[in-house]
């Protein structure tokens, strides 16, 4: 298949390379698991400890944007692309999903303190 | 990890001949389709959000609703949700060994490594199930649905008194829960229209998004499984590179991402 060129872009390495990524990958599991680990027991002891729920929630949700930085950075090994690469990716999905997730929950606090009144 | 340098000039980037991001046509097209992919699942989760918000008092609290470990009674909230992460998290590592593998040219190792992926994908596959069915099936205790709609989750099995929906636990008991029971009806499992654990909205939530998760772990496996057996008959080996088993980990690896996402803002949050 002439048209075919992925080969040109193809990635090899050597038995030494692969051994120093396995271990980054190995170290990665340990962190995802880590994590995975906290949120579970702060899900099941925060009441008991007294800590502010608006505290546990903001902490859930920046340990789950830390795995998803793992995951892509280092399983989709996107950091390790071109840079130009990485922005076309993420910021468009980025900028996107942000401006989505005010837009719609300004939205929604505003038609839950209206409930009943329109 | 392999370091190919981003310090090419742009001149020689741009001008044709070669892709300016150094990566293959079919690993961008993975991408994008990632991207958007993406998005789909961020409306559903923030139409999730938006509901949940406007809703917030009466939303159920997931922690009293996903209770249920196999071979185990009695409430165990978070542990059997946290099982499927772990094992999603652990067949994303088989996945990128994988493409380790894949990158030595080591046979051997692509197979073993794609194999324990698809096991992997397959248990959670089927643990998913198993939680729809208890999901669908309901409790024992069931709940009431007041004349108003409202649903209330009762105390114990006399069924005189009960909780009201929300974060805290008001209980309604004596003349008062009497008068209030008048009219309704008892309601056992969740559908798309009934939902004994609180409104049908987040049962419909439930349904659609972790359906939609489901689906796309199932066409995972069976991409997987296609690539698997390529590996196999020495397709890869003949080509001289195994970037196809790259490109399905990619969309392994957003399955995985994606089960994050849905794990917080389902069962943690």
């Amino acid at each position: 298949m002439d048209f075919d060129r992925t080969a040109e872009y193809v990635q090899h390495h050597s038995e030494a390379e692969g051994k120093a990524q396995r271990k980054t990958i190995w170290v990665i599991f340990w962190v995802l698991l880590g994590i995975t680990g906290v949120e579970v027991t702060l899900g099941l002891v925060w009441q008991d400890l007294g800590l502010a729920w608006p505290f546990v929630k903001w902490t859930f949700i920046i340990l789950t944007l830390i795995k998803a930085y793992y995951i892509v950075a280092y399983y989709m090994h996107l950091k390790h692309e071109y840079k130009n690469f990485i922005y076309m990716v993420a910021l468009p999905y980025i900028v996107l999903a942000v401006y989505l997730i005010v837009m719609m929950l300004t939205e929604a606090i505003y038609v839950h303190d209206t409930h009943g009144l329109l | 990890m392999a370091g190919h340098s981003p310090s090419i000039d742009s001149k020689t980037l741009w001008g044709g001949g070669s892709s300016p991001f150094n990566v293959s046509y079919g690993k961008i097209m993975m991408w994008f389709f990632l991207v958007s992919d993406a998005f789909t699942f961020s409306g559903l989760l923030v139409s999730y959000g938006f509901m949940r918000h406007s809703f917030a008092e009466s939303w159920p609290v997931a922690e009293r609703v996903f209770t249920h470990f196999p071979f185990m009674h009695g409430d165990h909230p978070l542990l059997y949700v946290a099982l499927m992460t772990f094992i999603l998290i652990m067949s994303s590592v088989t996945m990128v060994l994988a493409v380790e593998a894949g990158h030595r040219m080591d046979k051997k190792n692509v197979i073993k490594w794609m194999a324990w992926t698809i096991v992997g994908g397959l248990i959670f596959v089927g643990s998913q199930a198993w939680e729809w069915y208890h999901f669908i099936h309901g409790t024992e205790l069931g709940a009431y649905q007041l004349a108003d709609g409202t649903i209330v989750q009762w105390v114990d099995a006399a069924k005189e008194s009960f909780y009201l929906p929300g974060k805290e636990l008001v209980m309604v008991s004596g003349t008062e829960a009497a008068t209030m029971l008048k009219g309704g009806v008892e309601v056992y499992g969740a559908n798309l229209t009934v939902n004994e654990y609180g409104l049908p909205l987040f049962g419909d939530f439930f349904f659609f998004i972790t359906g939609f998760h489901g689906t796309h772990v199932f066409s995972g496996v069976v991409l997987n499984f296609i690539i698997f057996v390529n590996v196999l008959k020495g397709t890869y080996e003949k080509r001289g590179h195994y970037e196809m088993v790259e490109k399905v980990g990619l969309y392994w690896h957003f399955v995985d991402l994606v089960w994050v996402f849905v794990f917080t803002f389902f069962y943690l949050v």
